[in-house]
């Protein structure tokens, strides 16, 4: 865990999302009827189910740890990434709601990804809710890990599995090519790629500053 | 004369403007303008915004916590 506390990856982190923000508006895209110039969300829409997808992941890493060593860090670091990865989550959910809005014409139009997404959402939600419900801290831990341990799973089929299986507007379900078939020459690769792994940097890196200051809030609470 | 020359030219300048409206159906709308350039620029104006927020809210944190020494 030493890594946290370094600050190379954050530079890289920073660099990388500079760098999209460049060449995800200058470079040439495809041009594609009812997207247009819209199609440049994907260096900024997507990398927010990325970055959202890396905090939960790591949350339900140190879930498992939890559980296994019982060490009170590790469900702190749980929770504070679940807290960052809502974050990411909603921004997500807003920006797909904007693009929505331009390309399929209503912000929500009850399309399977959407729908299933909100739900997924409501889910996480739910997660902070019990855990604020439980007063006793071995007991919150507990349940709470546990139930983040089956939340993930259920998120991922919920987003990005069944909508795929019906008839979707979103790109890469049910029939529907997802850019990567859009983009031949795969010039849209050299901005998107950056993207991605810049933007999940970044929300672990909000995801260890919270970590840092609830270690102390959690050692003030201790002495006192 | 010269306000009336003027006037004259804000009446021709309305009807050039007025004879190049496009004769598609394409409702006025700045957000579909220029290839619909302003939706990626929103988007990324909602990340920011976003991001913003939640920086205010960590640092609110930290302060409570400087408080308290």
């Amino acid at each position: 865990m030493k890594f946290i506390y370094q600050t190379w990856w954050k530079v890289i982190a920073v660099v990388l999302i500079l760098s999209t923000l460049i060449t995800g508006l200058l470079l040439p895209v495809p041009k594609l009827p009812i997207l247009h110039e819209t199609i440049r969300n994907l260096y900024f829409h997507v990398p927010m189910w990325m970055g959202m997808l890396s905090v939960l992941s790591i949350s339900v890493f140190f879930s498992i740890r939890y559980l296994n060593k019982g060490k009170e860090e590790d469900d702190m670091a749980a929770v504070e990434c679940v807290n960052t990865g809502l974050m990411f989550y909603a921004l997500g959910l807003v920006t797909g709601m904007l693009w929505a809005k331009y390309t399929w014409g209503e912000f929500w139009s009850g399309d399977p990804k959407q729908d299933s997404a909100a739900i997924a959402f409501l889910l996480y939600c739910a997660y902070l809710v019990l855990r604020n419900s439980i007063d006793e801290e071995q007991k919150r831990a507990k349940i709470s890990a546990i139930y983040n341990i089956f939340a993930f799973p259920i998120m991922v089929v919920l987003i990005f599995v069944l909508p795929r299986l019906t008839d979707s507007l979103h790109p890469g379900s049910g029939g529907n090519p997802a850019f990567g078939r859009y983009d031949l020459d795969n010039g849209m690769k050299v901005a998107f790629y950056p993207a991605m792994l810049g933007w999940s940097f970044l929300a672990i890196w909000i995801a260890t500053l919270r970590y840092r200051i609830r270690l102390i809030e959690n050692k003030r609470n201790n002495i006192s | 004369m010269k306000k009336a020359f003027i006037f004259i030219l804000f009446l021709l300048s309305f009807v050039s403007a007025f004879a190049q409206q496009p004769n598609q159906v394409e409702m006025a709308d700045a957000f579909r303008s220029s290839g619909k350039i302003y939706v990626v620029i929103a988007t990324i104006v909602i990340i920011f915004i976003g991001l913003a927020i939640y920086l205010f809210s960590i640092d609110r944190r930290l302060k409570k916590l400087e408080k308290e020494k």
